[in-house]
């Protein structure tokens, strides 16, 4: 397959970017989006010129590292990250625009690569438990109701890729932080920090600099682990209640 | 308090109680509006009771028009509330997202609108209350009191007309998201109650809408007849 690939170059975090055209033909069309750029960037080393750089893991869909905008839509057209996006997904001959994920609170570090870690410094605020280091306790010891458990582990199955923030007109990180907040509130193991978890995690996601919802749903439209709205409603709800609370550790980190 | 205003989270919950209460002004407002289909009545219109009795509602109690009083005071402080809450949000929004605006993906249109329906809405009002109740939109031979014959002068014309369906189309989109919205904001929506809700969002809109409309479509029309 030929493409024809407008990709955001950017030398560092300082520089202005623009866009820099490709043409690539002899595309498998089962090569992944990230292997057709492994591909042009094998090519263009040997001819000696400049690579492009992105970001990459596990290539298996579960790190949440890979971060295109490809065309406008964060990761790519099929709701599943860029890794596990395929070039016969696109049409032959098409012209394929390549950026960043873009937001405010990821800024480039260099073409197609981000920091992401304001999504690091809003679960150091709150997404984790407090346990005791020890002697294993028994498995069965803190009995969880299925209906909990789904719901905790469509929550958990965030790969915290910002995917959610990406796709966000107000830039907000209200699908990443509602995931971490439905899955430590309603597991036993997250109760001792429930009250001030939602507040703590809103503290911090504001001081990043991330912005309010306004219920326009296209994180979960982009979400590659399909994390439903309905964990933005838990945040919601959680912070409403945790509001009303008087607790003296909130903001505190340990 | 202030934590909470100053949160992301906090201003959304105010602006969506805010907008709850001026929802439930709409409400009231059109139901009590449809007084005007009784029709002009002998020269007693039962609009003119009903605006009467807004008036004298709570006496002797309370003060002549205090309760009429009360209400315009919390419908002002609402809307202060309603649209320094977005304005703020916005801002945030705009400095948070940063100069790579994002492609819609399938977000709705009154989603998507709800800024510009906003300042319709809020420009709407302002004309609507210098035509209705100050009298001071006069380019029709308007009276304090007579409320019947104040709508149907009004309504003769037909860019008043014009203008009272857009504004209350206007209304109708910002309620279409914005019922919603404000449920989720608030943390109503669940799974198993989010198609009921956003239906009740889409229905609750069209009804109020066609409930305002029906006034000036009655009279532009002659459905509703001239006052005695
Ligand atoms: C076709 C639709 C409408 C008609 C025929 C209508 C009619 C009226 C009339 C006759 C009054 C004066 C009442 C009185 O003097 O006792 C009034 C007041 C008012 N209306 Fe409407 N209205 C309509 C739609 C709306 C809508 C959609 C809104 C809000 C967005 C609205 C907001 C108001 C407000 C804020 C007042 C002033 C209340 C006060 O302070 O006394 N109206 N309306
Ligand atoms: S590289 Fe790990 S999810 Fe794409």
């Amino acid at each position: 397959m030929r493409f024809t690939l407008e990709v955001w170059t950017q030398a560092s975090r300082d520089e202005e970017g623009h866009f820099e055209r490709y043409d690539v033909d002899g595309i498998d069309p089962d090569a992944s989006f990230l292997e057709m750029l492994d591909e042009l960037n094998a090519r263009l080393a040997a001819e000696g010129k400049r690579t492009i750089a992105f970001d990459s893991d596990c290539r298996e869909g579960i790190c949440g590292m890979c971060s295109l905008t490809i065309d406008g839509q964060p990761h790519g057209p099929n709701q599943v990250t860029t890794c596990q996006t395929f070039m016969r997904d696109f049409e032959d001959g098409a012209t394929i625009r390549v950026e960043p994920f873009r937001s405010g609170a990821f800024p480039v570090v260099r073409d197609l690569v981000t920091d992401r870690s304001a999504l690091d410094r809003i679960v150091q605020a709150g997404g984790y438990v407090t346990t005791k280091t020890g002697p294993k306790p028994d498995p069965n010891a803190a009995p969880v109701p299925p209906a909990v458990q789904q719901k905790v582990m469509d929550a958990a199955a965030c790969i915290g890729c910002g995917a959610c923030v990406a796709a966000c007109p107000n830039g907000a990180a209200m699908l990443f932080t509602g995931a971490k907040v439905t899955h430590f509130n309603l597991l036993p193991q997250g109760q001792p920090e429930r009250a001030s978890r939602a507040r703590s995690l809103v503290l911090a996601m504001d001081a990043e600099g991330f912005g309010g919802c306004t219920n326009y749903g296209e994180c979960a439209r982009v979400c590659p682990q399909e994390i439903p709205l309905d964990v933005i409603g838990m945040l919601n709800r959680e912070y409403r209640r945790g509001a009303r609370r008087e607790d003296d550790t909130v903001g505190t980190r340990t | 308090m202030r934590e909470f205003w100053s949160s992301s989270i906090g201003k959304k919950i105010a602006v969506g109680i805010s907008g709850a209460i001026l929802v439930a002004y709409l409400v009231l407002h059109m139901v009590g509006n449809l007084n005007a289909l009784y029709g002009a009545g002998d020269g007693d219109a039962r609009v003119d009771d009903y605006a009467h009795w807004l008036r004298e509602f709570g006496e002797p109690l309370l003060p002549h028009a205090f309760v009429l009083w009360v209400v315009r005071v919390v419908l002002l402080c609402a809307l202060v509330v309603h649209v320094t809450g977005i304005v703020q949000l916005r801002r945030r929004a705009a400095a948070a997202r940063g100069p790579h605006k994002a492609k819609p993906i399938g977000r709705s249109l009154a989603s998507r609108t709800m800024v510009v329906t906003g300042v319709l809405v809020l420009a709407f009002v302002v004309f609507h209350i210098l035509q209705f109740t100050t009298l001071t939109i006069d380019v029709t031979p308007l009276r304090e009191g007579a409320v019947y014959a104040n709508l149907y002068w009004a309504f003769q014309k037909w860019y008043f007309v014009l203008i009272y369906v857009l504004g209350v189309c206007a209304i109708a989109f910002h309620l279409r998201h914005g019922i919603w919205s404000a449920a989720q904001t608030l943390g109503y929506v669940r799974p198993n109650r989010d198609r009921a809700i956003r239906s009740a969002a889409t229905w609750g809109s069209i009804v109020i809408a066609a409930g305002f409309l029906s006034i000036p479509v009655c009279f532009w029309t002659g459905v509703l007849g001239a006052p005695a």
